[in-house]
């Protein structure tokens, strides 16, 4: 980008600049490197840890001295329950997630699209929702949902989860929204679409890839919340991943199953790693897409 | 013409209403409500057996200066000082991370895959991993050649809980960071540099004054998120050795001991002081975060 007539002229045959540009590039190289090992260390030491047998769990060598998968089969064998969490997790997260969307699409096509008095309010009210503290919210829920014996079910998750994640839909997906080539919309009517008709036929498949976008972020945030989890859920009945690995119980009360945790935790993370492997620019986009405009 | 648009105007408005009615409606039951439900349960005792009595402010005195003043305040300051450290730390390492990812000109997808890898992995399975590696005779001893204690002491166990959140959520700000130095148009660069301006000079006249907005986002974010840090002390220390956060203080109350009455006036102060932070933030820095957006 910066590489024109200026930078061009500095580094004619230059000796220093050709220096200068080695170490850039193990500037470079080392900072790439940095990046990597902070990033993905610790996955490499989950992964690891999870690898170890009985006798080798506390070594610290690099690689495990006779790898196993034992740690997998008593977390996914046995009975079962940490399965029972993956099945509780899928559930709630996806059930959130599609109560969610469907309510955020048209309030993201009201919100950036018509015009009408009140929209900052709604947006301020919506943006207010998306930062409120979910401890303020659990306490009389947990109160609410013991009343009516419907603490450790789905609902008692779904429910407060809806907090969190009906505002991050409305607010991705309205940044979104707002950036569509609307007057296509506009075309359709005019060659004699009703706007319900236009918006579908039209509007929707251009839109596809922002809703598909909001639902990965909605689904990932769902899936890693703990506060409602862990104050909503009793026993295996209800409790997801998150509440399960923290839970997951040695032999005695002293002896965290380490091991194990490792395990269970790849295999929670396994498929977020792959989802952000693929989808990395929409996600990106979707992250950044509220906060930097405007 | 003037009559037209007003017609068109009321449809919009009608049709926005009907569009925004169920994200409201929802957004109502399940923020308005437990919120009002909070303040009024608030007002109550919570007796070891019997009917709740009605104590009027009894409960907020009780936290504000009564018996029980030490305990809050302390988590107060807890949750105080982690969202200081914890913002500030973040805030470096995340404009580092974006200033080195922006000016990369291969392996940028690479970077930006591996930074988005500790934001997707939930906080509950990264803090039972750090704790893992925190463990006495554990990889972070090994490394470090120390026999650090990191959850017996309060020094210790405060710094691990400040550097799991910043190492899983100092992407998140490096990604908010860099879509915001993406906005900033190379022209300006080149104009600097013509006008004779060095490196540094180009960083601090044009970069952080143009980061500026997306900084304020970010930071706004964050200090929020911050405010109802619970995962991470939860998993780690379960609050021992002052890591006990507002949040954490009141689930313990309220769900863990069910002192419903006492929990709600905490969580009621835990919400106003998150929305007074919030508020003074945003008159001190002029962020526009939704009314920005028309």
């Amino acid at each position: 980008m910066s590489r024109g007539p200026v930078g061009s002229r500095r580094s004619v045959g230059s000796r220093r600049s050709v220096v200068g540009r080695g170490w850039r590039r193990l500037g470079t190289a080392l900072g790439l490197v940095l990046l990597t090992v902070y990033s993905l260390a610790p996955f490499y030491w989950m992964v690891v840890s999870s690898l170890r047998g009985e006798q080798d769990i506390l070594s610290n060598a690099p690689l495990p001295a006779a790898p196993t998968l034992a740690n997998y089969a008593d977390v996914l064998g046995g009975n079962a329950r940490f399965l029972l969490a993956l099945r509780n997790s899928a559930v709630i997260a996806s059930v959130t997630t599609l109560l969610a969307l469907v309510m955020a699409v048209s309030a993201a096509y009201a919100l950036a699209r018509l015009r009408f008095r009140g929209k900052g309010l709604v947006l301020g009210a919506v943006l207010s929702a998306a930062m409120f503290p979910g401890i303020s919210l659990v306490t009389p829920m947990f109160k609410l949902f013991s009343d009516w014996g419907l603490i450790d079910t789905y609902p008692a998750l779904v429910v407060p989860d809806l907090s969190f994640a009906l505002p991050l839909a409305v607010w991705v997906l309205t940044s979104f929204f707002i950036d569509l080539p609307w007057g296509l919309e506009e075309a359709a009517q005019i060659d004699g679409c009703s706007r319900p008709q236009a918006f579908r036929r039209v509007i929707l498949p251009i839109a596809a890839p922002a809703v598909f976008t909001t639902t990965i972020l909605v689904f990932i945030t769902v899936w890693n919340e703990y506060l409602v989890a862990s104050s909503m859920s009793l026993t295996a009945n209800a409790s997801p991943v998150t509440v399960a690995i923290a839970r997951l119980a040695g032999s005695s009360q002293f002896q965290q199953p380490f091991g194990q945790q490792m395990a269970a935790g790849v295999v929670v993370c396994v498929p977020i790693v792959l989802v952000v492997l693929v989808f990395q620019r929409r996600i990106i986009a979707g992250l950044t897409a509220g906060a930097v405009k405007g | 013409m003037s009559g037209a648009t007003t017609t068109r105007r009321r449809l919009d408005g009608l049709s926005a209403a009907g569009l925004l009615l169920p994200t409201l409606l929802v957004l109502a039951l399940v923020i308005g409500y437990p919120l009002l439900l909070a303040v009024n349960l608030s007002l109550f005792s919570d007796p070891i057996a019997g009917v709740p009595e009605f104590v009027g402010v009894d409960n907020y005195a009780r936290a504000l200066w009564g018996a029980d003043a030490g305990r809050f305040w302390s988590a107060a300051a807890t949750t105080g000082g982690f969202t200081l450290v914890v913002v500030a730390l973040e805030l470096a390492v995340g404009l580092a991370m974006a200033l080195f990812m922006h000016q990369l000109k291969r392996g940028k997808a690479f970077a930006r895959v591996c930074v988005l890898v500790p934001w997707a992995v939930p906080t509950a399975v990264a803090t039972v991993l750090w704790q893992w590696m925190f463990s006495t005779g554990g990889v972070v001893n090994a490394l470090t050649g120390a026999e650090t204690l990191w959850t017996g002491a309060e020094g210790p166990a405060r710094a691990a809980v400040v550097i799991i959140d910043v190492w899983k959520t100092a992407p998140f700000v490096a990604l908010l960071l860099l879509a915001g130095l993406q906005t900033i148009p190379g022209e300006m660069y080149e104009a600097a540099k013509v006008d004779g301006a060095g490196a540094w000079k180009r960083f601090t006249r044009v970069t952080l004054p143009m980061l500026a907005p997306a900084t304020a986002v970010a930071v706004l974010f964050r200090i929020l998120d911050a405010l109802r840090m619970y995962d991470v002390p939860a998993i780690l220390t379960n609050g021992a050795n002052g890591t006990t956060t507002l949040s954490l203080l009141t689930q313990q109350l309220a769900i863990g001991q069910v002192r419903v009455g006492y929990g709600s006036a905490l969580s009621t102060l835990t919400f106003l002081l998150i929305f007074l932070v919030a508020l003074a933030f945003i008159k001190a820095t002029g962020a526009r975060i939704a009314g920005g957006r028309s």
